[in-house]
């Protein structure tokens, strides 16, 4: 008895192995039609799929099931929480990846010089329902390459207690933090993430309004990776500024306040002035702490201290299967001013749609503040090349904040830069 | 029971025949398991290979899944049962792998060249096209004409409607426009509604209207714009070719260039030859900090090994004492930090070493900026993967221990012989005939240990003068920043250094190795 178990087993599996094999060798199979029936009504515009990082799933769901619905289509939206660019550029080089895209704009230049993204075209109507400032962010090589629905910028979030009065120069902040810090009241004169490596988003509203650039512009006025002006003479006075503010100057600038700490110390009332973004309000507020929030001050006599915008976007993926659908979708649907409302309700940072923030301003003022903080801000560079900054422009100024010699600094993240860039 | 009078018959014919082997429940389930893996990973992997197109893999595949099937069934090739489970894993997971990365290192992979040269061009034809200047927006409905696609187009401003085939543009009379200017019938088509147009969103988005300007194509199925795509590929000179002028492929960077030596964004993949490798010996930036690196990450591995050596075996020798009490508690209490997920714990240590807010600094009341200044942040790391890394040690060790017999300790202490010389002479090097394997695992497992240094340093301090490297760079994380840093992804570049730091361990590895077999022969 024994026996013949095994080998009815085992003759079951062989047949199992069989079938699948054949299947796949002819679809004419009847094993293969069961399973490629799903794939051919995926082809026919049956399934969009979108990505999404964790934050925008839940808010979007009722909206795409909707879509789903006027449409006689299945709209399913997935959630990815980790290196959401690098896993969609290898899904949709493999044919697994989504047919929408939720991501920052500035990953279009990576974006497109991998063919990973199709253009978008909006309405003169659509584009004019948008911030500027958000169309410029998604516009690429003259090209509109998505749909932007959301803007986020750092602004000076102040304690009202200890610091009553919005600072009107750096200058100012500095002697009042200084001075809270010398009664005792606070051990930090400024919460700005500095870290062991420098972190060029938050300090870049500072070096700018000290003078400071990154690239010089092209005839059409977006950046040009060919003119890297880091180690000019300009932005050495800036990253001097750095050194003026750092460790040896005025101590506001610390290696030891990191990203993991600057957000807790302000809430834990360690400092009266932290530079952040509408993600650090969360923790501010569950503080209890009376705050206010306004613009990063530019120096006396300096530029302006204009911020890097960010813009979350929906991008249509190139090798997606129901392009038309996901044109649709973005093109015409998430343009819309219910959508926009309800990404914002669940993760609140300013919606890109003007009547949106227009709603928004009325009822949350610390978005409209926010909004404001950025309005002289530039979009972060989308250019591929952008990549090649972070790194060396976060060690210059790390090493100006510890006390370093700012030329030497600058001149070795030029270097760096152009050298990665292949520019010599 | 036919089957078994045959058997038994033929048992009895064949005389000394192999011993029968017993059909235990075990022997069947462990079969059925392979053959159910096998065809499980089958009915898995053979649709998504099959609409892929992958028929060289889906042959492999159905061979190995018939190799396999077929060494199962039968009641012959006994040792083979064994041994080819193993072998396909050891295929699949560590030679598939190696050769991949090796392959690799040969192309330039990247950033930039991730797809075929077919993909650039399709990339760089629909991203070039914009919207003709001044063309109305169409309002679109999708219609058949019998079997044949349409489109229904209005202009929104003038509201006269046009039909759109492979034609051109047609103005079409006698059409009903709905409220939101579509149109919702007209004389002998059929008006795809909704759900019916999503059916044949694929053929929609393929389908275009010459016009003398361009094509109008669907942007969604609601909305139609006429654009012109501004480059385009010519086959007869391989180019592409735009009012900026002309684009060659130049098939060795994996580009269309032009005279001016500049590059359109999009690019393939091509065969770069050794460019990667001779790229890594012979650009100063790379070849020059490379010994520096190395010798760090020489002495970084070896102090991690040692280090944790030493910890855990003397924390081992101290509980494997007879007169020690509590064992079990200590044991426990040793295995802790080995029990955590190591992510985690680097990046709290790397909080603990803040200067002004970091628990070390308060404990000792000092103010180091341990991991700001090259030294301190070396020994920190060295300390951090020390407290990570000696419960394993001890765990090993003491296994090692329990193995070597309290006789021969005994005796030596008979003999005369101090602890300490019963210890360097007896105990140690039999430890060591067991335990030198898994040093050796473990200095290859610390010369890459890339989490330990990029969740705690990120390789840092760096050197105002030189961005590229730190202090405390191991040449994985220094690799890394280069790969996957700077210009993008570098899969290709990245490959090609894996396998020189691969040659590096590799080599580390046989000539340690071959010292063991030495002193294996000497003490066992």
């Amino acid at each position: 008895m024994r026996k013949r178990a095994l080998g009815v087993a085992a003759l079951a599996t062989l047949a199992f192995a069989a079938t699948a094999c054949g299947g796949g060798a002819e679809p004419a199979a009847p094993a293969a039609s069961g399973t490629s029936a799903p794939a051919s009504a995926a082809a026919g515009g049956g399934t969009l799929v979108i990505w999404a990082d964790p934050s925008r799933v839940q808010p979007l769901k009722p909206f795409a099931d909707a879509f789903g619905k006027e449409n006689g289509v299945t709209v399913e939206v997935k959630e990815i929480s980790k290196d959401n660019q690098t896993t969609f550029l290898t899904a949709s080089q493999q044919g697994s990846g989504p047919d929408i895209m939720i991501g920052a704009h500035d990953w279009i230049g990576n974006l497109v010089q991998n063919g990973a993204i199709d253009p978008v075209t909006l309405t003169e109507e659509q584009k004019a329902a948008f911030s500027a400032k958000a169309m410029q962010a998604v516009t690429f090589d003259g090209q509109v390459y998505g749909a932007p629905y959301a803007m986020e910028n750092i602004a000076l979030i102040r304690n009202t207690e200890l610091a009553p009065d919005a600072p009107a120069t750096i200058e100012d902040m500095i002697a009042k933090g200084k001075e809270l810090k010398k009664a005792g009241k606070v051990k930090e004169v400024l919460c700005l993430p500095v870290g062991q490596k420098g972190d060029a988003f938050h300090v870049y509203p500072i070096f700018a309004s000290a003078g400071g650039a990154l690239f010089g512009a092209t005839a059409t006025g977006d950046p040009d990776p060919k003119k890297v002006l880091l180690g000019a003479p300009d932005s050495v006075k800036a990253f001097e500024k750095l050194k003026d503010l750092g460790e040896k100057g005025d101590g506001a600038l610390r290696t030891s306040i990191t990203n993991e700490n600057y957000i807790v110390n302000f809430a834990g009332g360690k400092c009266a002035y932290l530079v952040s973004g509408p993600w650090a309000m969360a923790d501010v507020k569950k503080a209890g702490l009376s705050y206010d929030i306004s613009a990063v001050p530019s120096f006396k006599d300096g530029k302006p201290a204009t911020p890097f915008v960010g813009v979350q976007t929906f991008f249509v993926a190139s090798k997606g299967k129901s392009k038309a659908l996901a044109q649709e979708f973005v093109a015409n649907y998430v343009t819309n001013v219910d959508v926009a409302m309800a990404l914002y309700k669940a993760d609140p940072r300013p919606p890109a749609l003007t009547a949106a923030l227009q709603q928004v301003q009325a009822e949350d003022p610390d978005a409209a503040k926010f909004m404001d903080a950025g309005k002289d801000g530039t979009p972060m560079p989308a250019i591929p090349e952008m990549a090649a900054i972070w790194e060396p422009f976060g060690i210059a100024e790390n090493a100006a904040v510890k006390g370093g010699d700012p030329a030497e600094a600058a001149a070795a993240a030029q270097k760096a830069i152009d050298g990665a860039l292949k520019n010599n | 029971m036919a089957v078994d009078v045959r058997e038994a018959a033929r048992a009895e014919s064949t005389p000394p025949a192999r011993p029968r082997r017993e059909i235990t429940t075990a022997f069947v389930v462990s079969r059925i398991a392979v053959l159910a893996v096998t065809a499980a990973i089958l009915l898995y992997a053979v649709p998504p290979l099959a609409a892929a197109g992958s028929w060289a893999a889906l042959t492999l595949l159905c061979a190995a899944a018939a190799a396999v099937a077929f060494l199962y069934l039968t009641r012959r090739f006994v040792p083979a049962k064994y041994l080819v489970p193993g072998t396909i894993f050891l295929l699949a997971f560590q030679v598939f792998p190696v050769v991949y990365t090796a392959t690799t290192a040969f192309t330039n992979f990247g950033d930039g060249h991730r797809g075929t040269k077919a993909e650039a061009v399709t990339a760089i034809e629909t991203g070039s096209v914009r919207q003709a200047p001044g063309s109305p927006e169409y309002a679109l409905t999708p219609a058949l004409r019998g079997d044949e696609l349409v489109f229904l187009l209005v202009d929104p401003k003038t509201k006269q409607v046009s039909l759109g085939d492979p034609a051109g543009l047609t103005p079409l009379a006698g059409a009903e426009l709905g409220l939101t200017g579509k149109v919702v019938s007209a004389p002998g088509l059929t008006v795809l509604k909704g759900p019916e147009a999503a059916a044949r969103a694929q053929d929609i988005s393929a389908f275009a209207v010459p016009t003398p300007g361009g094509l109008i194509k669907a942007n969604g199925l609601s909305r139609a714009v006429e654009g012109r795509a501004a480059l385009a590929y010519d086959a007869s000179c391989d180019c592409v070719r735009g009012p900026d002028g002309t684009w060659t492929a130049d098939e060795e960077q994996g580009y269309f260039v032009n005279a001016r030596g500049e590059h359109l964004a999009q690019g393939w993949q091509v065969n770069v030859g050794l460019a990667n490798f001779a790229r890594a010996l012979t650009d100063p930036t790379i070849s020059g900090y490379f010994l520096g690196v190395l010798g760090w990450n020489v002495v970084f591995a070896l102090a991690s090994v040692l280090g944790t050596f030493a910890l855990g075996m003397g924390v081992a020798l101290a509980l494997h004492h007879p007169r020690m009490r509590g064992t079990r508690f200590y044991r426990i209490a040793l295995i802790l930090p080995y029990a955590m997920p190591a992510f985690a714990m680097l990046l709290v240590w790397r909080d603990l070493f803040n200067r002004d807010f970091g628990l070390v600094n308060q404990l000792l009341g000092t103010h180091v900026d341990w991991l700001g200044e090259p030294g301190t942040a070396r020994l920190g790391v060295i300390l951090v993967n020390l407290w990570l890394g000696f419960p394993y040690m001890f765990l090993v060790t003491t296994g090692a221990l329990q193995a070597i017999p309290r006789e021969l300790t005994e005796a030596a202490a008979i003999d005369g012989a101090t602890p300490w010389r019963a210890f360097r002479r007896v105990t140690l090097p039999l430890l060591l005939v067991a335990l030198t394997p898994l040093l050796i695992s473990s200095f290859a497992f610390n010369f890459n240990n890339f989490n330990a240094i990029a969740l705690t340093t990120e390789g840092g301090p760096f050197p105002a003068a030189s961005p590229q490297v730190g202090a405390t760079d191991l040449l994985i994380t220094y690799t890394f920043r280069l790969a996957f840093g700077a210009g993008g992804a570098q899969f290709g570049f990245a490959a090609a250094i894996s396998v020189f730091i691969f040659a590096i361990v590799a080599l580390i590895s046989a000539v340690a190795f071959r010292r063991t077999r030495r002193q294996e022969e000497v003490y066992a």
